[in-house]
């Protein structure tokens, strides 16, 4: 096996027996990024220089004999819209094409404190709207599996970066679904955590009240080391509550009996693709055989969560960015302005593209006068009555599991035009995140045409420990 | 079914610039996707509070402390691509 495709556990093992150095692991990556990428354009920026700069401390570090994390000299890629500190960020949009952040998110800085070793930033749909990575100003990211297909998205960049063996773990932000439905479409591990669970602090704001800082793996123990080392709280995220943080790693290896596991009927429903259905459902089996006890519910609620997303989403996030205005960020129009209004009106004309007008569009819409309680608050409440599903189902049992995406990638081009459609593909990921719940995508099989499925493991708030224990039990 | 001018005022409200071809398009497609979400017309929500956050969260006051800035004032300076003239971004003139 080659050094880019180990685990963080095999890696951090190797470096202490001096196996191989954080060097020759970072130039493995490096030029499995320069052999592949050309195709994948899972990156949009790639630092060589600073990645082997750091991974160089990181193996004098370790030869004076000094404390290192596990995560230590680890390749990492990080979506785009993590603010690095003179680094590009640019969210890819044409708005912010060139802009450079002078400051760390606080996931980053963390991170660092783990002597990070960051690759480069990934490729995403402009302002992770989009469940495809076909809406970024620098072209569709491929999936490794078929380049005619999508990665999945909006964090498409990081999960392909991730299968192509280019990085060792990463990162994206799931909102609706885009960490999760990328990390079932590229065959890897994807936790979207609780909201709240890991600052946001320093990662551009799409929709405030669901957005959460996820990371992608290539096994359960690796999330678990992962969020061991980027959960808490942060003082400049007023949103990350202080709930006590377990250490992850103690939840893998544990046995299942008698864990109670949920099967949603909604999420088995028409229009979920039967292999994918069979992939998943064999899973469960799987689990019931090593002893957890699976029981029939119903979350009711779940055909309405595309319609209360694609509200309350929108809405957030005409508000988020209004403050890209092309003076307080982004780019000056290149079309002459007569005066500063319409000097706005071209900036943000040139420089959002399609997904991010239409859905600046729906959310102004849903907002303005007249409208906002038949569309806002209306979905306001209906938000309330899935969060009463789930607690409901949680009164019975641990976790719920079904299908990450109804459909295994599909090709690319094939919804971009028909939104509609594009946001259905979403059904069975929004749920868990009107609920701010833990949810991890973990890949379970493949179809016959060799495209990965993922189980969605769903879990009570800030039980991220359960849905590890669930994936690492499959693993064994 | 949003019409081009309802299309048109929304874009002026998001202070947005549009082509007529977007305007089209926008209409058509804005038309379909709000239509769908009369679904929630649907649920009966007579009596059900709203959710605007999910962890019960009540308000957080911040301690009056002191701390450095997370950039300097010539690194938020440096964000734009205007002129900065005493330490403040010059922009077009906003009345005549």
């Amino acid at each position: 096996m080659r050094l880019n495709e180990l685990t963080i556990r095999e890696i951090s093992e190797g470096f202490k027996e001096k196996k191989f150095s954080s060097r020759e692991l970072t130039e493995a990556c490096l030029s499995a990024i320069k052999e592949k990428d050309f195709e994948i354009n899972a990156f949009v920026t790639v630092d060589n220089e600073g990645a082997l700069e750091s991974a160089e401390d990181f193996d004098k570090k370790l030869s004076r004999g000094e404390e290192v994390s596990v995560l230590g000299g680890i390749p990492v890629a990080l979506k785009d819209n993590f603010n690095t500190k003179g680094i590009k960020s640019t969210c890819c949009s044409p708005i912010l094409r060139d802009f450079v952040p002078p400051y760390d998110a606080s996931v980053v800085k963390m991170l660092k404190g783990n002597e990070m070793v960051m690759v480069g930033k990934t490729n995403m749909d402009e302002y992770a709207c989009g469940g495809s990575t076909e809406h970024s100003y620098f072209g569709t990211t491929k999936n490794p599996f078929d380049v005619s297909r999508v990665a999945g998205g909006s964090s498409g960049g990081s999960a392909a970066a991730l299968a192509s063996s280019m990085c060792i773990y990463s990162f994206g932000t799931d909102t609706g679904g885009s960490v999760r439905q990328p990390a079932s479409f590229c065959g890897v591990y994807g936790m979207k955590v609780t909201y709240g669970r890991v600052s946001r602090s320093g990662v551009t704001a799409m929709a405030s009240s669901w957005d959460t800082i996820s990371p992608f793996g290539r096994s359960a123990e690796d999330i678990a080391y992962i969020l061991d080392a980027v959960s808490g709280d942060d003082y400049y995220d007023s949103t990350t509550p202080g709930v006590e943080v377990p250490d992850y790693s103690e939840f893998l290896n544990k046995d299942v009996k008698n864990l109670k596991i949920g099967l949603p009927k909604e999420y088995f429903d028409r229009g979920i693709d039967k292999e994918v259905s069979e992939t998943v459902k064999y899973a469960v089996k799987r689990l019931e055989g090593m002893g957890a006890k699976v029981e029939k519910i119903s979350l009711p609620m779940t055909k309405y969560a595309v319609a209360v997303y694609y509200i309350t989403m929108p809405a957030e996030l005409s508000a988020n960015l209004e403050r890209f205005d092309g003076i307080r960020y982004g780019k000056k129009p290149e079309k002459d302005s007569k005066n500063l209004i319409d000097y706005y009106f071209q900036a943000r004309g040139e420089g959002f593209g399609e997904e991010i007008k239409r859905r600046i569009m729906m959310g102004t819409y849903v907002l303005s006068a007249g409208y906002y309680d038949a569309y806002y608050k209306k979905a306001q409440k209906v938000r309330t009555l899935i969060v009463k599903d789930f607690e409901k189902a949680f009164e019975k049992v641990d976790v719920i599991m079904g299908p990450v995406s109804p459909i295994p990638a599909f090709k690319i081009g094939e919804l971009v035009d028909d939104p509609l459609s594009m946001y259905m593909a979403d059904a069975l990921t929004i749920p868990a995140s009107a609920a701010g719940l833990p949810a991890l995508s973990c890949p379970v099989g493949l179809n016959s045409d060799g495209l990965p499925i993922g189980l969605q493991i769903i879990a009570p708030q800030f039980k991220e420990g359960l849905c590890i224990q669930a994936a690492s039990a499959l693993e064994s | 079914m949003i019409s081009d001018d309802q299309v048109r005022y929304v874009a002026k409200l998001a202070r947005i610039a549009l082509s007529d071809e977007e305007v089209n398009k926008f209409s058509e497609q804005l038309s379909k996707v709000i239509g769908y979400m009369k679904i929630l017309n649907e649920v009966d929500t007579k009596n059900v509070k709203e959710t605007h956050q999910v962890t019960g969260l009540k308000n957080i006051m911040e301690k009056d402390i002191v701390n450095p800035s997370k950039c300097k004032r010539d690194e938020l300076l440096e964000c734009t691509e205007l002129p900065v003239d005493s330490n403040q971004i010059r922009v077009k003139h906003a009345i005549k």
